[in-house]
């Protein structure tokens, strides 16, 4: 028989892992968008100046 | 685990404080045992503090992971190897500090070996950076220091940047970072990378992004471990990754343009200041005094910052200068 109050436990800890994978794979794409397309426009206003 | 009683001035602050550790996890592999000491002094309990700290820690590497293994700087064979070594040696690692607890050295064994740890790896890559040998120009060309022993039995394993390795030179090494890091309770960052860059031989960035790989399973394993015990403070840990995200893809791009030796200079300055942090702090937690403990984790945040500046500086002059330290020649690939 299940045990309601572990398995409630589990789903709640995987939870809050999955909260904080979920968060780092948002920033990343963020970030990736922010490094990636905005970053070397103004690294090459950088070089040329 | 939703986070109550934390203000927006806390928030602000673990965000700031997370752009920090990111760009020294980003750069160096390593950064968590700044979090933990931090969250006790602002007054978590250890639970919260050491469950948020693996979680936080977890997060960072997933995005460190991802930004390196775009630069091509992670290794999964070794990272695999790195991870079952370590593992077992944490394991026989914990079990020798439940003997030492057991008759009552503790303390004293795990504050010793910190700093001896700290200092001495600090130490030895200072030294080594500020001279004129560099370790590729030893031995067998790789990075390996040449007494390393390389036991030519197969399984022999070809990493990234050329570097062939017997698999059993390569599993008791990555047992061998195992064993402290079990021992002192922490991810062992600061050995990995060291040990993957003088005793198996890769280059820094591939040593890097392979210990962050490793710390991110293991730090996802962890982290469900302590959010089981209600450990995670998600208030906590979503502000830290926030700025942590944000720092970690900073330090990450930097590792490309600042020159292996100045980075390795930068690392070894590190870890002497975190031995000192963690000898001033442990003397004055085994004295009971408390402004000890603060000034312990103010000279871990402060050298943190001036090495996050100084990176970020030196980063920065290498993209207005003309290029003179190519990719592949940090990389090796």
């Amino acid at each position: 028989m299940t045990d309601i109050p572990s398995l409630l436990s589990t789903v709640g800890s995987v939870s809050a892992v999955g909260v904080v994978l979920a968060e780092a794979l948002v920033l990343h794409a963020g970030y990736g968008v922010l490094f990636d397309r905005v970053g070397p426009s103004v690294v090459d206003r950088f070089e040329t100046e | 685990m939703l986070g109550t009683g934390v203000g927006v001035p806390a928030i602000v602050g673990f965000g700031l404080f997370g752009v920090i550790v990111g760009v020294i996890f980003g750069y160096f592999g390593m950064g968590s045992f700044m979090v933990t000491p931090t969250l006790l002094v602002f007054g978590y309990d250890a639970t919260v503090a050491v469950g948020s700290g693996l979680a936080f820690v977890f997060g960072t590497a997933v995005i460190a992971t991802l930004k390196h293994r775009e630069m091509g700087q992670v290794d999964y064979t070794l990272g695999l190897v790195t991870i079952v070594g370590t593992t077992i040696g944490i394991e026989v690692g914990k079990r020798g500090l439940l003997y030492f607890r057991s008759i009552g050295l503790a303390d004293g064994v795990v504050t010793a070996a910190y700093v001896l740890l700290l200092g001495g790896v600090g130490a030895m890559v200072v030294l080594e950076a500020m001279g004129d040998d560099s370790p590729a120009d030893d031995g067998d060309g790789t990075g390996r220091l040449p007494w390393v022993p390389t036991l030519g039995m197969r399984p022999c394993l070809s990493l990234r940047g050329g570097v062939n390795i017997s698999a059993w030179t390569l599993v008791p090494l990555t047992f061998l970072t195992g064993l402290p890091a079990g021992l002192l309770g922490i991810g062992g960052g600061f050995i990995r990378v060291p040990a993957l860059t003088y005793l198996v031989g890769v280059t820094m960035p591939i040593a890097v992004g392979t210990s962050v790989f490793a710390i991110m399973v293991s730090g996802g394993i962890g982290s469900l471990s302590w959010a089981q015990a209600g450990g995670v403070e998600l208030a906590v840990v979503a502000p830290l990754l926030l700025g942590s995200a944000f720092g970690a893809r900073l330090g990450s791009s930097v590792t490309d343009l600042v020159d292996a030796e100045t980075g390795r200079l930068y690392f070894g300055i590190m870890l002497l200041f975190g031995a000192v942090a963690v000898a001033v702090r442990q003397v004055g937690i085994r004295f009971e005094v408390p402004e000890l403990q603060v000034l312990g984790v103010v000279l871990i945040v402060g050298s943190a910052t001036i090495v996050t500046g100084t990176v970020l500086y030196s980063g920065m002059r290498a993209v207005r200068r003309p290029r003179t330290v190519s990719s592949s020649d940090r990389t090796g690939d």
